[in-house]
């Protein structure tokens, strides 16, 4: 079980938490036109990254906050953790 | 029966308390503190078993955990368990257990004829044998090799025993309490450290209950003895026997099963029986010691060939010997200790020691006691079927490959000792590189991924010296980085016997003409020529030859056997053991009862049931409940012996002629507020959310980003900025992380804020023509008629004194209204809607009744909005803003999604208007097509239409636009049914929809 540090509460179990998906996808703006292909990469198409990749968690039984976390998706190692309004760097 | 084993005197067990325990029917008795092997050998029993795959008789191999032979099916309290050491099972009174693997008894075994018929057996038996042809599987092979093999039998009753799940932290887990375990809890203790201290066996101190050693003037054992008392009186911290540590998971946390009850004849009241403990620790010490590796010789596998260190103990800890005329044959120290022990015991020995000239001071000990000893000398062959009876042994050149003549000389025990292997398993599983020690010929653990260090035998120190001082100190060293307290222990005075080196011989090579089975893995029944097969027949990598031979795949994981295999596969590839390196440990270490796994979570407990607050009102009348997600709802209040077809008929057709009542607590609700409220849920919806007035509630439909449909409600807007949010049941808590989602991260510069208020709110539907009548009596003072609230209003009123929320919505079709009240006063507020409707006819309605109305009136639900629906599937086009764009908006003109012919919401009616059509049935088109039958659709939701006295169904189909009228079939081959059936609109019930605004 994963040990996450949610940066508004500290370090806590996995099990608070639930997985959100790649941290980096940026939803098109609303109301802007965008190709079907744009659209189906937003949607549906991901790298299955091995190694570190940026992905958000929200801390369900905690604090509900959406947050950002490094993590490696071979070793599970996690790197560092970000509130939803900080860029990844 | 005597126990002819047992010695006059010595050992840790009680001799004052005899326990009588029944092993395969016959009544045995031995002491407190034995063990089940213990008091069997004690009491001259050595037959224990067949062996897996060869059905040879098996006896006992080790004292512990590494026991690969003497698994027994246990009877306890009225409940039996399979998979259970004899070794390790404590003997309680009126213990019972059985051979497994035996069939029909542990004595004459049928199986026995796959030992004469070895050569149909080889490796990979498995993948060749029983493939081909493939209809024999199921009724001859499988139930052969379930009856002939098998390591028991799981009960299929409910296990009545409690098992329990704790979270615990620590600075540092320690794993073992032998000198390494003592050492460094202690040290890191003193610092202030918080310390979990865990051993597997009842007893605290490893291996210094065996060894004559001697530390600080006390025995080792006197010495562990008083530390753990002092440990215990340590608050900070946690001794725990019967604990083993048999998982090392991610971020430093390991899983402990603590068997609190298995060595008792029955469970204390209240108490569990076994605890699983998650532990989450700054930092790891490992001190799970070592476990002594076989020679490999002939027959190696007949009862009465052990592990010198099993022989040891049996007579250092249990006072039993397990043998009267032992062979002790070695390739290192070890082996002496165990036979002074028995001249100790006026046992008189003979030692085979496979080096040529040892010197040092055990073996000097040995000698000035007389021991028989032959150096240069193997055991070729141990010899007996059900015991061994004699060994068949040679010298053996200094190049280990020629053997002299072969001699015969009766022994009635071998006990073997070619050295130790570390257990490195947590370390492996915590993601540490091992590496190869070549002095010890084994691995030991390497660079740590995680927080963890192994200390003492584990990473192969096999000084007393050494191991304690280096525990002493890492224990230090690593709890003061944690609490900077210093407190340096004192180091003290160690006696021991220095030994010399050992040899690294492994296997004993076969004396020509001779074909014996030499065991590698016992419990797989995996001989060294079935390695060499597996090779010949181009297996390499070592993961490959362990799958294919089942090589250390059993319940013992290899404990015993591993290394020698790998050696062997190095031995023939020409390669050094480490570049075939070793398979890969997984958890758990040793098997873990799936009852602790599970723990509380069993049954009704498995998860919360949450009740509303109306439950004991149902509960006092008549309610049958049914879960919904995790609430207990009632499905139909049941009157005399009707059934739940017959009230729910009842409950719907009452709705539809008088009024009825619906407890609707469990649905979702969800507090937005803020000045954006109304941008949100014009992003969020897919229908136009900008302009609806103070006081109105509007039907919402919400997307996922793919265009599905993930849930739908009203919306009410309750002030300006200030709007009350429904969602169904079941997706309440996916609804809420959806708007968090968004406005955390997509939208943050929208101001609101969202919170779940489903808690907070009792919920009632009033349903049916004569609601206004009932509300008019609940609400004197507020203007209820059809002007003061129309459909879709919302007002505040006072019921009673009791501040209620109306709002006149309709998920019936009747003219309805919800009244929510604050929760504790929502006994109160159903108790007054009964009372004010009994004039009128009123009744309560469950679930049933609910989804009768719904599904006549074509109003969708979760069975409809199942996660493959888009809106035009479920005829809620209608709802789609085309002036804006929402969630999900533009994956709704992707081409599957617009196609002219896509599936749509339709109603079914059987011609015969009697049969009932089941949810979840195909619609084809013609009952008769060969299969695959083309299906058109699926039966989504099926009622008994009250206003229409016949069954009636929803179904989503292909075309649904163009198919009403069309005669199809419902086809159930799970139910082996095919009804002829119309398609109809949806709206089966007043498709103008003008009840609900009556
Ligand atoms: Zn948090």
């Amino acid at each position: 079980m994963l040990h996450i540090k949610c940066p508004h509460c500290g370090i806590r179990s996995q099990n608070e938490f639930s997985y959100g998906g790649d941290a980096t996808i940026k939803r098109p703006e609303l109301g802007k036109e965008i190709s079907d292909q744009d659209w189906d990469n937003f949607v549906y198409n991901r790298k299955s990254l091995r190694g570190k990749h940026w992905e958000l968690w929200q801390h369900l039984s905690g604090c509900r906050q959406w947050i950002k976390v490094q993590r490696d998706t071979a070793t599970h190692e996690i790197f560092k953790t970000l509130k939803a309004n900080e860029e990844i760097s | 029966m005597t126990q002819s084993f047992r010695l006059e005197s010595g050992g840790l067990i009680n001799r004052d308390k005899k326990i009588s325990f029944k092993f395969n029917g016959k009544n045995y008795f031995g002491y407190e503190g034995d063990t089940l092997a213990s008091a069997l050998i004690a009491n001259g029993v050595h037959l224990i078993g067949r062996s897996f795959k060869y059905h040879r008789p098996r006896g006992f191999f080790g004292a512990g955990v590494d026991e690969p032979y003497a698994i027994v099916q246990l009877y306890r309290n009225g409940e039996t368990e399979p998979n259970i050491k004899a070794t390790e099972q404590e003997l309680f009174e009126g213990l019972e257990a059985k051979s497994v693997n035996c069939w029909p008894s542990v004595n004459f075994d049928v199986g026995a004829i796959n030992n004469f018929l070895k050569i149909f057996l080889p490796a990979g038996f498995y993948y060749k044998t029983f493939m081909w042809p493939k209809s024999f599987w199921y009724k001859i092979y499988e139930p052969f090799i379930r009856k002939a093999a098998g390591l028991g039998t799981a009960s299929i009753k409910h296990d009545k025993e409690r098992y329990e799940h704790k979270y615990e932290y620590c600075d540092l887990l320690i794993t073992g309490s032998g000198p390494s375990g003592l050492a460094s809890a202690y040290s890191s203790a003193k610092n202030g450290a918080k310390v979990i201290l865990a051993e597997d066996k009842s007893r605290f101190g490893g291996t210094l209950l065996t060894s004559d050693v001697n530390i600080g003037n006390q025995s080792g054992k006197e010495w562990a003895d008083s530390i753990i008392s002092e440990l215990k009186e340590m608050p900070n911290v946690t001794v725990k026997n019967r604990s083993q540590v048999f998982g090392y998971y991610d971020h430093n946390m390991l899983v402990m099963s603590e068997r609190i009850s298995d060595h008792l004849p029955k469970t204390k009241k209240y108490h569990p029986k076994q605890r699983l403990w998650y532990i989450r620790a700054k930092e790891v010490l490992i001190s799970s010691g070592s476990i002594e590796r076989p020679i490999v010789f002939g027959n190696n596998d007949t009862p009465g060939v052990m592990l010198s260190s099993a022989a040891k103990e049996y007579m250092k800890v249990y006072g039993v010997l397990v043998g009267k005329k032992p062979l002790v044959f070695t390739n290192n120290d070890s082996g002496y200790e165990t036979a002074i022990e028995f001249k100790k015991n006026g046992v008189d020995p003979i030692i085979l020691d496979t080096r040529k000239e040892p010197q040092s001071e055990i073996i000097e000990d040995a000698k000035n006691m007389n021991i028989n000893i032959k150096n240069s000398y193997v055991v070729v062959a141990a010899q007996g079927y059900k015991k061994v009876k004699s060994a068949d042994i040679a010298k053996i050149s200094d190049d280990k490959e020629e053997l002299g003549s072969v001699q015969n000389i009766k022994c009635d025990c071998i006990c073997v000792s070619g050295f130790w292997t570390p257990t490195i398993h947590l370390a492996s599983q915590s993601g540490n590189k091992t590496k190869f020690n070549e002095e010890i010929d084994a691995f030991v653990p390497g660079v740590s991924k995680q927080n963890e260090k192994t200390l003492g035998a584990a990473n192969g120190i096999y000084t007393l010296e050494e191991t304690l001082k280096d525990s002493f100190e890492k224990g230090n060293q690593i709890s003061k980085e944690i609490t900077n307290n210093d407190n340096k222990v004192s180091f003290p005075n160690v006696v021991e016997k220095k030994s010399t080196v050992h040899d690294k011989f492994w296997c004993v090579p076969l004396p020509k003409g001779k074909n014996y089975k030499r065991f590698l893995d016992f419990q797989n029944d995996v001989a060294v020529s079935d390695i060499e097969i597996a090779l010949k027949e181009g297996y390499r990598s070592i993961e490959h030859v362990k799958r294919y031979t089942t090589l250390g795949m059993a319940t013992d994981q290899g404990k015993t056997s591993n290394l020698n295999g790998l050696q062997l596969v190095s031995k023939i590839e020409n390669k050094v053991v480490p570049a075939v390196g070793h398979t890969t440990f997984r958890p758990p270490y040793s098997p873990v009862s799936i009852g602790a796994i599970v723990g509380r979570e069993v049954g009704k407990h498995s998860k919360p049931t949450r009740k509303s607050p109306m439950h004991s009102w149902h509960e006092k009348n008549n309610a049958v409940f049914v879960d919904a997600g995790v609430w207990l709802r009632p499905r139909y209040y049941k009157r005399g012996d009707e059934n739940l077809f017959e009230a729910s008929k009842r409950e719907a057709k009452n709705v539809r002629t008088n009024v009825g009542v619906c407890d609707v607590t469990t649905l979702g609700k969800i507090d937005i507020k803020g000045p954006d409220a109304a941008e949100l849920l014009n992003r969020v919806y897919t229908n136009a959310w900008l302009k609806l007035p103070v006081g109105k509630a509007r039907y919402g439909v919400m997307l996922r980003e793919d265009g599905i449909v993930m849930d739908d409600g009203t919306t009410t807007r309750i002030s300006e900025n200030h709007y009350h949010m429904t969602t169904t049941t079941a997706q309440a808590a996916n609804v809420l992380s959806h708007l968090e989602y968004y406005l955390q991260l997509v939208w943050p510069e929208l101001n609101v804020n969202v919170v779940s208020t489903t808690e907070q709110w009792a919920g009632a539907a009033i349903a049916g023509p004569k609601s206004r009548e009932v509300l008019k009596k609940l609400f004197p003072n507020s203007d209820v008629t059809n002007e003061g609230l129309p459909f879709m209003g919302y007002m505040e009123a006072d019921l009673f004194g009791v501040k209620a929320k109306i709002f006149r919505i309709s998920f019936s079709g009747e003219l309805a209204y919800e009244v929510n009240v604050e929760s504790d006063y929502g006994y109160f507020m159903w108790e007054k809607i009964i009372e004010a409707g009994e004039q009128f006819g009123i009744q309560p309605y469950g679930t049933e009744a609910l989804s009768t109305l719904r599904i006549e009136m074509g109003h969708v639900a979760g069975s409809e909005l199942d996660g493959r629906t888009i809106p035009y599937d479920n005829s809620l086009e209608g709802l789609l803003s085309k002036k804006k764009d929402f969630i999900g908006k533009r994956s709704l003109s992707r081409k599957a999604f617009a196609a002219e012919d896509r599936q749509k919401i339709v109603g079914v009616v059987p011609l015969d208007k009697k049969t009932s059509i089941p949810e979840g049935s195909h619609l084809v088109k013609d009952s008769n097509a060969p299969l695959p039958n083309p299906k058109l659709g699926y039966i989504s939701a099926s009622c008994w239409s009250v206003e229409h006295d016949n069954p009636f169904s929803l179904a989503i189909l292909k075309d649904g636009k163009n198919m009403i009228g069309e005669k199809l079939f419902v086809m159930s081959p799970l139910k082996n049914k095919v009804i002829p059936v119309e398609i109809v609109s949806s709206h089966y019930v007043d498709p103008k929809g003008e009840r609900v605004r009556s």
